[in-house]
C-alpha cells in the first residue's frame, strides 16, 4: 500500500507536469512587441504575486511555456460551465460568454462578457493547484512519518524522519506544551500541528522559482483569512465562562470604566482584532519578501534595458542581493509559521482559562 | 509656502491625477517603517544586555526577542500595506 501510494502520487506529478502545454503569443502585434523590448517590472512582480487562472513556468523569448488551469464556473445566467483556461489565450479571446477582465474592479479574473459580474469561480486556479500539492506533500511527509515510528517503535528515527521530528517536537514541547500544559496541549495538537506545518511548507515552497513551488500562497490574502477563521472559531467555541468574564465584566477593573462599557467595548474589539492581526502579518511578510526579493532581481533587467553593459555589471549586486533576501526569507517563512502556531496557542490557553496555569507553575517547579 | 510651490511644479509636470495620494503613500511607508525600526532596535539592545548579564539563558532570550520582533513587524506591515493598497488601488 506504500508503494501503491507513492506511485500514485508521482505519476499524478508527472500527468501534471505532461499537460504543460506550449502556447504562443499570437496577434496583436503592437500589444506584444511592445511587451516583449521593455521590461516592465510592476506587471512582472505583480504577477508572480497574484493568482491566475494558468501556471507560467517559463518564458523563452516570444515563446511562453505555461500550463493551462481547469476553469470551473457556474453563472446564473447560462449553468455550469468547465473548460481550459487556454481557451482565452492569455486574455485576449472570450469563451462560452465569459473573458478575462482588464479592468479594474475585477482586473485578471473572469467575468461574464454579457454583463460584466462575476459568475460563481470554482477554477483550480495556480494558488489552489499550490494548496494541493503541499496537501499532499504534507500527507505523504506525515503518514509515512506514522509507518516509520510504528515500525520502529523505540528506536531513534533515521534521515528525512530524524529532521522532521526535531519541527514536530519543537512545535510539541515549545509550543503548545509551554502555552497549553500537557493535557489541553495534546486537545489542541492536531490543529496546532497542521497550522504549523501548512505555513511553513507553503512559505518554503513559495521560494522554489520552478513549478510546483513558486506560487505565493501564504501570500494570498484569503489563505490567510481562513486559517485566522479557524483560529478565531477554535477560540470562540471553547471559550469557557471565565473568558467570556473577563471580555465583558473584567476582574479587577473599576466600576467608572466598565458601567458605561468602555473597557468591555475594547476587549470585544479586541476579540476580534487579534485574528485580524494575524491574517494581516502572516501575508504582509510573505507577500512583501517576494516583492522585495522578486525586485533586487528585476534590477538587473531594468539596467539591461538601458544598456548591456549596466545590465552585467549590476547583475552581480543584485544576485548577491538577492541571495541575501531569500535567506531571510527562509528564516521569515519558519518565523512566521512558529509566531503564528505560538499566538494560537496562546489564544486558545487564554479561552480555556485559569485551568493551565496550575499545569504550568507545577512544570516551572519541577 | 515653498513646499506648496514644489508641489504645485510637480502637477504641472505629472500626468497622473492621483499623484498626491501616491506620494502621501509613499511617504507613509517610510514613516511607518520608522516606528518598526525604534522598536526592534529597542528589543535587540536590551536582548544584547540581558545576554551580557546572564550569557547561559542566551536561548530563552534569542526566543523571546524573536517573538517580540516578529509581533512589532507585523504592526509596521499593516502601515505598508495600507500604503501599497493606495498605490495599486
Amino acid at each position: 500500500m506504500d508503494l501503491l501510494k507513492r506511485i500514485i502520487l508521482i505519476s499524478l506529478i508527472f500527468i501534471t507536469a505532461g499537460n504543460v502545454s506550449a502556447q504562443t503569443e499570437d496577434g496583436n502585434a503592437d500589444a506584444t512587441t511592445k511587451e516583449s523590448t521593455e521590461f516592465n517590472a510592476g506587471p512582472f512582480i505583480m504577477n508572480h504575486i497574484g493568482d491566475s487562472y494558468e501556471w507560467h513556468v517559463a518564458t523563452f523569448g516570444d515563446f511562453h511555456l505555461s500550463l493551462p488551469l481547469p476553469c470551473i464556473l457556474y453563472s446564473s445566467n447560462s449553468g455550469l460551465h468547465i473548460f481550459s483556461s487556454s481557451n482565452f489565450h492569455h486574455g485576449h479571446a472570450e469563451y462560452e460568454g465569459f473573458k478575462i477582465s482588464e479592468s479594474d474592479p475585477n482586473k485578471g479574473k473572469i467575468v461574464e462578457v454579457a454583463t460584466g459580474e462575476r459568475p460563481w469561480d470554482f477554477s483550480i486556479t495556480k494558488n489552489v493547484l499550490a494548496m494541493l500539492f503541499s496537501m499532499c506533500l504534507i500527507c505523504f511527509m506525515f503518514i509515512g512519518m506514522k509507518k516509520y515510528y510504528a515500525r520502529n517503535v523505540g528506536k531513534a528515527p533515521h534521515g528525512f524522519y530524524n529532521a522532521l521530528e526535531i519541527l514536530v517536537l519543537f512545535v510539541r514541547d515549545d509550543i503548545a506544551y509551554a502555552s497549553l500544559g500537557k493535557k489541553n496541549g495534546d486537545k489542541f495538537m492536531p490543529f496546532l500541528m497542521t497550522v504549523f506545518f501548512f505555513i511553513f511548507v507553503n512559505n518554503i515552497l513559495g521560494l522554489i522559482p520552478i513549478i510546483p513551488g513558486g506560487a505565493n500562497l501564504t501570500g494570498n490574502i484569503a489563505v490567510t483569512c481562513v486559517l485566522a477563521l479557524f483560529t478565531f472559531f477554535i477560540t470562540t467555541f471553547s471559550g469557557n465562562k471565565e473568558y467570556w468574564q473577563d471580555i465583558f465584566w473584567p476582574h479587577g477593573v473599576p466600576l467608572w470604566l466598565k458601567c458605561p462599557p468602555i473597557i468591555p467595548i475594547v476587549e470585544l474589539m479586541g476579540v476580534f482584532t487579534k485574528p485580524i492581526v494575524l491574517m494581516v502579518r502572516l501575508f504582509a511578510n510573505i507577500t512583501a519578501g517576494h516583492i522585495i526579493a522578486l525586485s533586487f532581481y528585476s534590477l538587473i533587467f531594468i539596467f539591461g534595458a538601458k544598456s548591456v553593459v549596466a545590465g552585467y555589471s549590476v547583475a552581480s549586486v543584485s544576485v548577491v542581493f538577492t541571495i541575501f533576501m531569500s535567506v531571510l526569507e527562509l528564516l521569515v517563512a519558519f518565523i512566521q509559521a512558529y509566531v503564528f502556531t505560538l499566538l494560537s496557542s496562546i489564544y486558545f490557553s487564554m479561552a480555556i482559562g485559569g485551568e493551565h496555569e496550575e499545569e504550568t507553575a507545577k512544570q516551572l517547579i519541577n | 509656502m515653498t513646499l506648496m510651490t514644489i508641489l504645485s511644479v510637480m502637477l504641472d509636470a505629472v500626468q497622473d491625477p492621483s499623484f498626491m495620494a501616491k506620494f502621501g503613500a509613499g511617504l507613509g511607508a517610510g514613516l511607518g517603517v520608522i516606528g518598526a525600526g525604534l522598536g526592534i532596535g529597542k528589543i535587540g539592545s536590551s536582548a544584547m544586555e540581558a545576554i551580557a548579564r546572564q550569557p547561559e539563558s542566551v536561548g530563552d532570550i534569542r526566543s523571546n526577542m524573536i517573538i517580540a520582533a516578529a509581533l512589532v513587524e507585523g504592526v509596521a506591515f499593516f502601515a505598508v500595506v495600507c500604503c501599497l493598497l493606495v498605490i495599486v488601488g
